[in-house]
């Protein structure tokens, strides 16, 4: 199917967008201004975007430690997570959550989860609403290829073929789990295959490539939205950054960094495919990637500047009522 | 003897233990890290370093790396010692108990009752415990407490690096289930720790300082900014005892209802919980052994009854403080 000019300009937007968002807090990080731990998705953004780009505000993903991309991919508020990654007021969690638990359930963004296998039986729970409710209301768990071994993902995966659940489950396959490389924890052949063992469709794309990405997507969330069950989706990018920030990175050789950034940028590669197959011009997506510079200097600025919560803040949210 | 950090300290206790008995290994994620990429082996050494070489000097047999997969590390560990080996797995944050909880709490720690006394299942469980790091609600817990109520676990958390060699020493060579808690702010704090192997016996007290006027019982972190609230009470006059009990599980209860026999007062900074915590369990205890000794309220110094919050500001009200303790003491002696 040819995606229309809309598309990839908005495909491209949210890409960009990830992109210039971790590039920057990247550097920002190096100030000391950001708390905690900060896990940067560059390199992956072919794969939020090519599957958000399936979703409606009212389906509901579920994320990871990595979750910026994911986040942005699903239209959560570029400076309102800025603030909250700052840690400060107006932050989408109001500062008690940090980047590995921005969440907006009005974006049907579920939380990104700091449990490494957290997400996938919380999905079903999204999809088992519903399928419940009647609706054809789809929900998409995001996983690492380290997140695939643990027994919480297996789980949700049977259920969800038991129940025929409308959701897929997309393994992000970036070679590492941390420090272990996938091939050494991953006991089966392939992580796709292993899904499709439990009875599921399940298909291995390349995550450089945002085509390949949106197509088995968009096959997968209508197999779900039409009532068909579940699907999964192996897609394989590599990330471009240390597992969290400050990461030495010494299980990987400096020609993987390097070859990563010539041959695995799934923005260069969507660029040169557009250009030429003359889909969108150079202007238009220049033009993007002006209004996103723009628009992450805006975030940036605002958090820094933006106050902290204040202690009364502690008590408040820990129950709807007591 | 020379100065080491509580992260050195640990794995000084790893190395001499494997070499002095071939049975120990270590399991977990990134306990060497780099198989499978392109880089080198032992790249992370744990996720914060305490393993850094072990894996060099005992070989991929002894020292594994595993999936991350916690309730198969945590039941491995747990087979394996009831079966002839003596595991030390490790669990990187305690928050992470939440998916392999039962194959410690169910399975470990009952074998040895349930079976009725046939079994001994010699684990170590090595975890991280503490806010402050800016880690948010699911990486910053406190959650010994949890651990301490079930009857067949030990449970052993270090404050200093002397302690923290001699009490995973022993953790190693005991036959029961060990958890062993290892505060995440505390792994570059360092203290003279002989090179020699040692253990420290389990449910024995360490008076810290001694002191006539009040007595603080303060856990793993917690006893810092005990013996800090401690420093300034003494240049008001005020003269606390700061004891830290080391282990929940055996408790040194004595050295405990002793000190209160002999200040009258009791405080207990605990980071655990508010409800149900360790502050409450040693209260609990005071009242019903040493009541009349008391004086005045036994006082609780324990985060809020919140989960752990992610904003600096936030974070910082969270964690008892040695303010928070040198007032409360000032208004009780008053
Ligand atoms: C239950 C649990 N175990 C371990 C961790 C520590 N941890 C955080 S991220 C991570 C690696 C996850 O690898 P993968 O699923 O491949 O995701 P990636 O980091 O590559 O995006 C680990 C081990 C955790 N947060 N939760
Ligand atoms: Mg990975």
């Amino acid at each position: 199917m040819n995606l229309g000019n809309n598309i990839l300009l908005d495909a491209y937007h949210r890409m960009k967008s990830i992109r210039e968002f971790e590039e920057r807090i990247h550097v920002e990080n190096t100030t000391g201004e950001i708390p905690g731990f900060v896990h940067l998705y560059a390199g992956q953004e072919a794969v939020a975007t090519g599957v958000c780009l399936q979703l409606r505000d009212s389906d509901y993903i579920g994320s990871t430690h990595r979750g910026h991309g994911h986040s942005i991919a699903k239209g959560c508020d570029i400076k309102a997570m800025m603030l909250e990654i700052y840690g400060k007021k107006g932050g989408l969690c109001a500062g008690k959550g940090g980047s590995m638990h921005i969440a907006d359930f009005e974006k049907g963004m579920l939380g990104a989860n700091a449990i490494v296998g957290g997400n996938p039986p919380l999905v079903i729970g999204a999809a088992l609403t519903a399928k419940v409710k009647g609706t054809d209301g789809v929900a998409v768990s995001f996983s690492g290829d380290g997140a695939s071994n643990q027994g919480t993902t297996f789980e949700a995966m049977n259920m969800a073929v038991v129940l025929k659940l409308p959701v897929v489950f997309i393994f992000e396959n970036n070679g590492y789990g941390e420090g272990t490389g996938c091939d050494y924890a991953v006991g089966a052949d392939s992580i796709a295959k292993r899904a499709e063992s439990f009875g599921m469709p399940a298909v291995s794309v390349d995550g450089t490539d945002f085509f390949a990405v949106e197509a088995a997507a968009r096959e997968a969330v209508t197999r779900a939205r039409t009532g068909q069950g579940p699907s999964a989706i192996e897609a394989s990018a590599m990330r471009f950054y240390g597992h969290f920030e400050g990461d030495p990175q010494a299980y990987r050789s400096a020609d993987e960094l390097a070859e990563l950034r010539k041959t695995g940028d799934c923005l260069k590669i969507f660029r040169a495919r557009v250009e030429k197959d003359q889909l969108v011009t150079a202007d238009a997506l220049d033009q993007i990637d002006r209004e996103v510079a723009d628009l992450i200097d805006e975030a940036v600025d605002k958090a820094r500047k933006a106050d902290f919560p204040t202690s009364d803040d502690l008590l408040t949210d820990v129950y709807v009522s007591y | 003897m020379s100065k080491k950090t509580i992260r050195e300290a640990l794995n000084e206790a790893l190395r001499q233990e494997m070499a002095r008995d071939g049975q120990v290994i270590i399991l977990g994620e990134d306990v060497a890290g780099g198989h499978g990429g392109t880089g080198v082996i032992d790249a992370y050494g744990g996720p914060l370093g305490v393993t850094k070489g072990v894996i060099g000097e005992f070989g991929a047999n002894r020292v594994i790396d595993t999936p991350i997969s916690e309730s198969a590390i945590m039941g491995a560990a747990a087979g394996a010692a009831a079966t002839g080996l003596r595991p030390v797995a490790e669990l990187m944050f305690v928050d992470f108990m939440g998916v392999c909880f039962d194959q410690i709490f169910n399975q470990a720690a009952k074998f040895r009752y349930m079976f009725g006394g046939k079994t001994k299942t010699p684990m170590v469980v090595r975890t991280t415990i503490g806010a402050g790091m800016r880690t948010a609600a699911q990486h910053s817990q406190c959650l010994y407490h949890m651990f301490t109520s079930v009857p067949g676990l030990k449970c052993v958390m270090p404050s200093n690096a002397y302690d923290a060699k001699g009490l995973l020493i022993e953790a190693i060579r005991d036959d029961d289930p060990v958890i062993f808690f290892e505060n995440k702010l505390l792994y570059d704090l360092a203290c003279d720790v002989p090179d020699e192997s040692y253990a420290i016996p389990f449910g024995e007290a360490n008076v810290v300082r001694e002191g006539g006027d009040v007595t603080i019982v303060a856990f793993s972190r917690m006893v810092h900014i005990a013996e800090e609230a401690a420093k300034t009470l003494a240049a008001e006059g005020i003269s606390v005892e700061v004891i830290d009990p080391r282990t929940t599980s055996p408790l040194d209860e004595e050295t405990i209802l002793d000190s209160v026999e002999k200040t009258g007062f009791l405080v207990v900074v605990d980071e655990s919980a508010a409800r149900c915590g360790m502050a409450a369990d040693i209260a609990g205890l005071v009242v019903e052994q040493a009541f009349d000794a008391l004086r005045g309220p036994i006082i609780q110094i324990t985060p809020p009854h919140t989960p752990v919050p992610f904003s600096p500001p936030l974070e910082d009200a969270f964690i008892p403080t040695a303010g928070a303790v040198c007032d409360a003491i000032r208004k009780l002696l008053k």
